[in-house]
């Protein structure tokens, strides 16, 4: 759906992209814990974000109930770690799992539908979901959610300390970062670019439109049950608000800030979108107000978003 | 026997405010292809205004009549200066636009009128109960239903046996041949959207006393708004119709009987009728639009 002149990433690395690294490395060690708390939300909230631009921005498909799995993941590792007394690290597995079995179910459906259609569907998909979790309250204490789930240790250190937690959180997104750009840079991305582009042209070639959207659907679903799992541990708490509409909502505006169709450029919007909230926030009333302004301002101008601008600006080449 | 009666008559009175939503929803989707993730905003605004109006005036009817109109002009300008770009690109930019309006709209009303659940009182003349099959019927709900039915005949009359309805249809069916054909379309979309916005606003004030006034009812009341569509067919006045009277009883009759999963319930028979006919009750499938 977008117009981004970008078609496919080769899976280079830019020289900038390690500065940036190296200064997200050094980050925790000048900023206060607070702050890298802060920055380790937007990284989890990245990899979701990066999942919905794999649909969105490469294959075409705009969900607008991406939080359905985000939640699913989520919801997995809470009730698991605090209802059953597991390890968070199971409940992540399975939640991550959960994600991966209910995209491949909602998106066998889903992929069937094109545009609007979709749109709607996705969208009714997660509200059935978000429903459940308010109504099933002996299961998900309905809109209160659950929390109370303590932060596991990983390899012997506590997640619970906020620069281990930030590593961890940074590690996830690099690593997740990295698959989502090796799979379109794969002969299995380009066909999905070839999808965005010409559905038609695509099944005329003797590719298997459908089954191509599904595996992109799962793909994405998955990566978004590893956000949700992370945000679940981060936490320790979940509420129906992670599978609402409302969520999904804000994940698309992420998508749409940052720059459809670059992984990074979402990633960097998950970022701009929540540090500004943050501090928007706490500055006056009106951040639904400035979201709705350059959500619009978007949009219409800058369809490139965020990372289109960085490109324009900086006079890199567009389409690597 | 009497609660049954009850419940049918607040299932008419949601299904009525539902269908001046949908039709508006479901016209503007056939038109321009756009799904409207604002349209809710126009119900709240109206509602917001028509507190204003009663402020200034103390009086229901005036408000009934004013408060569209800012409604309306606000729609105007927003489909003309900031849909009206889109139309050439593709079909979901619009809609991820309308979403940003409706974030506007939250956080502007928030700022006028404040975060607090504000009233509309039913005007003097209706605030009043008739028995009925044995039940005991607010006046208002009735004159409600029964405007709404108003409203609904007259859509019928002026889309089905007018030129300008003729004209609507056309743009349904086939924009680029109505535009071949010599149709003014822009004046016809900016039209369309403005009735729907008018027909929103007007929901909004008479939802007043029932639903009450507060920022948040406009998600509240889009996304019933959007399963009606989705049931009758997108694009298909009747469909928004039957849709309305199915999710207006269906909702009201859920909350009572099966609290627990009523709304699960309703989604599903969204999805399904996604899947089984793709074009809702009475829409076309979407491959022949």
């Amino acid at each position: 759906m977008m117009e981004s002149p970008r078609v496919v990433a080769d899976g280079r690395v830019d020289r900038w992209e390690y500065v940036a690294l190296a200064c997200l490395v050094v980050w925790p060690f000048l900023a206060s814990h607070y702050a890298s708390g802060l920055v380790s939300e937007t990284f989890i909230f990245a990899i979701v974000v990066m999942s919905l631009d794999l649909l969105m921005g490469y294959s075409g498909l705009v969900s607008f109930g991406h939080a359905a799995f985000f939640g699913l993941g989520a919801y997995a590792t809470v009730l698991l770690g605090v209802k059953f007394g597991l390890s968070p690290w199971i409940g992540a597995l399975a939640g991550i799992a959960l994600s991966a079995v209910a995209s491949g179910l909602i998106g066998y459906f889903c992929v069937r539908m094109s545009g609007v259609a979709f749109f709607m569907l996705t969208l009714a998909f997660s509200q059935l979901l978000y429903s459940g979790a308010i109504k099933w309250r002996w299961l998900t204490a309905g809109s209160d959610g659950i929390g109370g789930m303590q932060r596991p240790d990983v390899l012997g250190v506590s997640l619970a300390h906020p620069v281990v937690m930030y590593f961890f959180a940074l590690t996830s997104m690099v690593v997740c970062l990295y698959l989502l750009r090796r799979i379109i840079a794969s002969q299995f991305g380009h066909a999905l670019v070839g999808l965005r582009e010409n559905e038609t042209r695509m099944r005329s070639m003797g590719y298997r439109t459908l089954l191509l959207k599904l595996v992109a659907f799962v793909i994405a679903g998955t990566f978004a049950g590893v956000s949700g799992a992370l945000y679940a541990i981060y936490t320790g708490f979940v509420s129906p608000d992670a599978l609402s509409w409302g969520m999904s909502g804000m994940f698309l505006l992420m998508v749409v800030l940052g720059g459809a169709g670059s992984f990074l450029g979402p990633a960097i919007g998950a970022a701009v979108f929540l540090l500004m909230k943050h501090f928007v926030s706490s500055q006056t009333d009106h951040w639904l107000l400035i979201v709705g302004v350059i959500f619009v301002a978007c949009v219409m101008f800058f369809r490139g978003g965020i990372y289109g601008l960085i490109d324009r600006i900086g006079g890199r080449r567009a389409t690597p | 026997m009497d609660l049954i009666v009850t419940q049918a008559l607040n299932g008419f009175v949601y299904g009525a405010l539902l269908f001046l939503l949908a039709s508006g929803l479901t016209l503007t989707f056939g038109l321009m292809g756009v799904v409207n993730l604002a349209h809710g905003s126009f119900f709240m605004l109206g509602s917001f205004f028509a507190v204003t109006a009663i402020k200034l005036t103390g009086n229901f009817w005036l408000a009934l009549l004013l408060a569209p109109i800012p409604v309306v002009i606000f729609a105007v300008l927003m489909e003309r200066f900031f849909l009206r770009p889109l139309y050439a690109r593709d079909k979901l930019d619009p809609v991820l636009l309308t979403f940003g309006f409706s974030f506007i709209v939250t956080d502007l009303t928030e700022w006028a009128w404040g975060k607090e659940v504000l009233s509309i009182e039913e005007p003097r003349l209706l605030d009043d109960s008739i028995e009925l099959l044995g039940g005991l019927f607010p006046l208002y709900r009735l004159a409600l239903v029964g405007f709404v039915l108003l409203i609904a005949l007259c859509m019928w009359f002026i889309i089905d046996r007018t030129r300008t309805g003729a004209m609507v249809r056309a743009g349904v069916d086939d924009a680029a041949t109505a535009v071949g054909i010599g149709l003014n379309v822009p004046l016809l979309l900016t039209s369309n959207f403005a009735c729907g916005a008018a027909l929103a606003a007007l929901a909004g004030v008479i939802a007043g006393p029932i639903l009450g006034v507060y920022s948040g009812v406009d998600v509240e009341i889009l996304i019933p708004a959007f399963i009606v569509i989705v049931i009758g067919g997108m694009g298909s006045l009747k469909g928004a119709f039957v849709g309305s009277l199915l999710i207006g009883e269906a909702d009201t009759f859920g909350k009572t009987y099966l609290p627990d999963s009523a709304m699960f319930l309703i989604y599903l028979a969204m999805i399904i009728i996604l899947l089984a006919r793709p074009g809702g009750l009475f829409g076309q499938p979407p491959s022949e639009r």
